[in-house]
């Protein structure tokens, strides 16, 4: 995989994962792009399409579109499953997920998806095994913030 | 704010960001963000120590506005500073940081370094697995220098952590992706492969895309995985959906595991081992029976992970190309899914047919879907779909149904997206010459198109049906009488009119019997499109009429007429006029003989590859054209183009005034050359021999011969008594070169001799230009203008110019001169057009380093962009459009011809404007002609 996007139907981008080095400019400019293409097409449509030299896989769930970008050889199919699992790690961590989640808490959306991809491929496909190593490194967290400042006034 | 705040909820983070989603516009945001950086930025330079909490609230905050698309330019020093914590938060938020906002800053990235080292080396599996994400989201080559040594020590060391494992397995793809010379696994090699048995389902999902990686760059060294992966694909293959607990996904077991084995194994060819090809041909049987069976959910999760893995098999039996039973059983399946309910799986049954369609053993069975799919670029709503159906009838075409599909693909076209019109005008012109039994038939489906698709047929199409009628007598009256009858439509397309001109002016004679389409009905007719036409047309109408002349002699006095009028002689396009002027005269002077001489019928084309085929390649990739038989010949194009007519730009240049029976319908450059050669070497011999005071290296002109890099025609030379002009004209690999010499004195010129001889063989004895030419006349009178014509072939690609040393008298002083042939590499490119997938794709594969030559300069001239645009097509290269994701830079590409090769080259020219600066790159498939192309042009913008 090289890239995934998730944004919203007002194309606003909520989570941006590059696994190919590109300049901030080109990814500006490939966002902006594909966006607008998925955004435009109806929804009876096909999930996949060629773009560029690329196949481009999305769906979408309620308000929010995933979008990744693969490879010639690259298997469609799993591809939509791997947006769905990451859809489901989501969900089962933050308890039915919805848009504002991933807003608010970006940082754990991006955690999430390093334990389920890494370099663009699947690290750990098994729910349970993701889910832990998070639930694990919540539990690693320091006290409450307002104790800490406390204690160093 | 949302009621969810998981883990530790940094308040202030959360107030901002709803802070920014109450703004109401984007200047009240861009106000809100300042804000805040001026806030931030106070608090990292402030006296007082920040805590590590502030801190990272503060290093959130700033990833958010940078995710939101503002840029950040501070607060790297402090995110480094989390990696150090000791609190795992912290420490997270500065990883993440650090991945998202990569930074070149070298003393950063030292600092960064030493933390990751420190974690790796922690033995706390948490952070291990943290720092190797880091290097995974980064993968700069910094970080290949510094841990590509020591990943794979932990990927296969016997007390590390599951998890680690996997992080180090895509960790180390992605540094092999990167830099694949700092990654060596060389001892390492079989405990990796064996990672495929691991216990851990996650280490070996993980490790598989490693190992294919790998396998793909050096499947000797990897082989051994073939036989563990068809055990683990048997055992995953044949266990029941709830074995493998949480890795068996919507009843299906391990979906992207098997995926990643079936991929794996298209990296090799079928098993030697019996036993192991045995086990997997059955594998591959269980797989396609599944596929049969019921589903054992009604959610779509199951049927796309059970088809995902269906597809990368039936891949892999297409990669292997060898098992026709399950090849049939393949494309049966896939015709299954041709009339599935889901538009994803027609969508992929469609392409995936597409590659059946080319293995000689399912052929056969994929046409027998030629209905459905039909119908589907009759039905599909989603153009994606319709493409795939279009791409499919033309890979299943052969000679039984190719009338069937093209007349389909002709009746689609009338509806067909404007996207794609280009591609199917292409594709149903290479079917229709492809398949033509009759080519009636074939001249029939050009029209057509041209009738349909008029603005979607390109030259190379319209060029290719002339081509085809030229050289096939047996079709030449009937496509007369067809473009006559194509004509009378009142609005006709100009590419009709171009291919009725061309075809009446050869071949009207063959319809001129019949009364209907007399000689001078047929110039009415022709002439009566004219003045709609654009100037290239017009001028190869005007060729056409004067061939109607030699055809016809009774429609001489009208056409003559028409030449005279002032629309025509005193026509401000320079071409149009000095083909009236020439052809009036022509056919005013040249006797009935020399007339017939001079514009008989064209001779037979070289038979080549079709042009169109070439284009289409270009457009599609060369995968895509699963045509059969196709080879790699030259594409005929161009000299066709040229012999045409209507691009030959006569020169503005004051000194060129060919003889009107030089060069008239077009060039017809070919058959003169080498008539009556004298040697370049006899001429070489000639400088040596008497060696003037300007020796051949010393030539006077280096300015003058880069002015004609990118043009073909001007004055080359002058003083106050010689001035040179020189127009030139290029084809493939072979050229022509007018040379007028005048005098600019009154006194004549005596004992003028001209030689030309080529620098570079001298050195090496190997000739890279063949220039031939005659000895011009010995005197040039007072005033007058001397013509030597130079015939020029590229054997090889050549860097040094060809040097022409002019001795003469002037009144009695001997007079030396030395000038470079403005003779370059470049004048040899045919264009080439192509998509910017296919674009970057070369690129891609043009990426050895000496394949790219690249400069950086000053710009010499303005910088307008009309004037590099002219610049760049005058290099003779094509300009491509919308290929570089960058508006403002410029690529171009295009094939070097010469006579015992062909270069391609790949050009990217990107200018900034602010510094008045050029960045040029160059990468072509010979490394001496990139060299030379960047010298050449670094001097031209």
């Amino acid at each position: 995989m090289q890239f995934m996007l998730l944004f919203s139907r007002q194309g606003k981008l909520r989570l941006q994962k590059w696994y190919v080095p590109l300049s901030d400019k080109e990814k500006k400019k490939i966002t902006r792009e594909l966006v607008q293409t998925v955004l435009a097409r109806k929804p009876k449509m096909c999930s996949f399409l060629e773009w560029r030299d690329l196949k481009v896989v999305y769906k979408r769930y309620a308000s929010l579109y995933f979008c990744c970008a693969i490879e010639e050889q690259d298997n469609e199919l799993i591809t939509l499953e791997i947006i769905h699992r990451y859809v489901e790690l989501l969900d089962k961590y933050f308890g039915s997920v919805c848009e504002l989640d991933i807003i608010f808490n970006f940082e754990k959306a991006y955690f999430i998806l390093d334990e389920f991809l890494l370099g663009g491929e699947a690290q750990e496909t098994s729910k349970k095994t993701v889910l832990k190593a998070i639930e694990q490194a919540d539990l690693l967290q320091e006290v409450r913030p307002h104790v800490v400042t406390l204690h160093y006034e | 704010m949302p009621a969810v705040s998981k883990g530790d909820g940094m308040r202030g983070l959360a107030v901002f960001i709803s802070d920014i989603r109450n703004c109401k516009s984007k200047e009240a945001e861009i106000k809100r963000i300042n804000k805040e950086l001026a806030n931030i930025r106070s608090k990292f330079k402030g006296d007082k120590a920040l805590d590590g909490y502030s801190k990272k609230k503060y290093v959130c905050k700033l990833l958010f506005i940078f995710l939101l698309g503002h840029d950040i330019d501070f607060g790297h020093m402090e995110a480094v500073n989390l990696l150090s914590s000791n609190k795992y938060t912290e420490k997270q938020i500065g990883y993440l940081f650090i991945s998202v906002l990569v930074n070149s800053n070298s003393e950063l990235i030292r600092l960064i370094n030493n933390a990751i080292k420190n974690d790796l080396s922690s033995r706390n599996p948490t952070f291990m697995c943290l720092a190797l994400h880091c290097i995974a989201n980064v993968g700069s080559r910094e970080m290949a220098e510094a841990f590509a040594s020591e990943i794979p020590r932990i990927l296969v060391a016997g007390d590390t952590m599951d998890s680690v494992k996997q992080s180090a397995a895509l960790c180390l793809l992605r540094l092999y992706k990167t830099s694949p010379d700092l990654v060596l696994m060389g001892e390492w090699t079989s405990r990796v492969v064996h990672l495929l048995n691991d216990q851990h389902m996650g280490v070996v999902t993980a490790a598989i895309s490693l190992i294919t990686c790998l396998s793909q760059k050096n499947p000797d060294e990897f082989k051994t995985c073939v036989s563990l992966a068809v055990s683990r694909l048997s055992r995953i293959v044949s266990s029941a959906s709830t074995d493998l607990q949480d890795y068996t996904y919507y009843f299906v077991p391990a979906p992207w595991l098997s995926c990643k084995l079936l991929r794996l194994l298209q990296c090799y060819p079928p098993p030697e081992d019996g036993a192991v090809k045995g086990r997997l041909v059955e594998c591959l049987e269980t797989i396609l029976n599944k596929a049969q069976e019921p589903p054992k959910s009604k959610k779509v999760q199951h049927s796309n992970a059970k088809n995902a893995i269906l597809f990368e098999a039936i891949s892999l039996i297409i990669h292997y190309d060898s098992e026709p039973n399950l090849l049939v059983r393949a494309c049966n399946q896939l015709g299954q899914f041709l009339q599935h309910r889901e538009t994803n799986l027609r969508y992929l049954a469609l392409e995936s047919m597409c590659t059946l369609a080319s293995s000689e053993f399912s052929h056969e069975a994929v046409k027998t879907h030629i209905e459905t799919v039909i119908n589907a670029l009759k039905t599909e709503r989603d153009v994606s779909v319709r493409q795939r159906a279009a791409d499919l009838l033309y890979a299943m075409c052969d000679r039984s149904n190719a009338k069937q599909i093209v007349a389909e693909m002709l009746s689609y076209l009338e509806t067909a997206d404007y996207s794609i019109r280009e591609e199917m005008v292409l594709k149903v012109a290479i079917l229709a010459e492809k398949y033509a039994v009759d080519y009636s038939w074939y001249v029939d489906t050009i029209l057509n198109l041209i009738r349909i698709a008029g603005d979607y047929v390109s030259e190379e199409v319209w060029y290719r049906v002339i081509q085809i009628v030229i050289n096939r007598d047996d079709v030449q009256g009937y496509a007369a009488k067809t473009v006559f009858e194509a004509l009378q439509a009142p609005a006709c397309h100009e590419n009709m009119v171009k291919v009725g001109g061309y075809i009446l002016g050869e071949f009207g004679n063959l319809i001129a019997g019949d009364p209907r389409s007399s000689p001078l009905v047929q110039f009415n007719l022709l002439h009566s499109k004219f003045h709609l036409c654009s100037v290239p047309t017009r001028a190869l109408l005007l060729s056409a009429y004067i061939k109607f002349i030699n055809l016809f002699p009774e429609t001489k006095a009208t056409i003559q007429e028409v030449l005279r009028c002032d629309s025509q002689i005193r026509n401000s396009d320079v071409e149009l006029q000095q083909r009236a002027v020439e052809y009036l005269k022509l056919s005013s002077i040249a006797s009935t003989d020399v007339l017939a001489t001079v514009l008989e019928e064209m001779p037979p084309f070289p038979e080549r590859e079709s042009s169109i085929l070439a284009k289409l390649k270009k457009k599609k990739g060369p995968g895509a054209v699963s045509v059969p038989e196709l080879d790699d010949k030259r594409e005929a194009g161009l000299s066709f183009n040229q012999r045409i007519g209507g691009s030959i730009p006569a020169s503005p240049c004051r000194c060129s005034t060919p003889s009107p029976s030089a060069d008239l319908l077009g060039i017809r450059s070919a058959a003169p050359i080498g008539a009556t050669p004298t040697s370049t070497g006899s001429l070489l011999v000639d400088v040596f021999s008497e060696a003037g005071p300007a020796a051949p290296s010393a030539a006077v002109n280096d300015d003058g011969f880069l002015r004609f890099v990118c043009k073909n025609n001007g004055v080359l030379f002058e003083n106050q008594l010689l001035q040179i002009g020189i127009k030139s004209e290029y084809r493939q690999n072979l050229g022509r070169m007018y040379l007028f010499y005048g005098n600019k004195t009154s006194v004549q010129f005596a004992s003028f001799t001209t030689t030309v001889s080529c620098p570079g063989e001298l050195q090496s004895h190997i000739l890279s230009l063949n220039v031939q030419t005659k000895p011009v006349e010995p005197l040039v009178e007072g005033g007058a203008q001397i013509q030597q014509v130079l015939n020029i072939e590229c054997l090889t690609d050549f860097s040094e110019a060809p040097l022409l040393n002019i001795k003469f008298r002037y009144g009695g002083a001997l007079q030396n001169l030395s000038l470079k042939l403005p003779v370059t590499i470049n004048k040899f490119f045919q264009p080439t057009e192509m998509t910017s997938h296919d674009f970057f794709q070369r690129w891609k594969q043009l990426s050895q380093p000496q394949q790219e030559a690249q400069k950086i300069f000053k710009a010499n001239h303005g910088m307008d962009t009309e004037v590099l645009k002219a610049k760049l097509l005058g290099l003779g290269t094509a300009l491509l459009d919308d290929v570089d994701p960058n508006p403002e830079n410029y690529v171009c590409a295009g094939v070097i011809q010469t006579k015992g090769q062909q270069v391609g080259c790949l050009l990217r020219l990107e200018p900034n404007g602010q510094a008045q600066m050029y960045r040029l790159t160059l990468r072509c498939s010979k490394d001496s002609v990139s060299m030379r192309l960047c010298e050449l042009l670094a001097q031209q913008f």
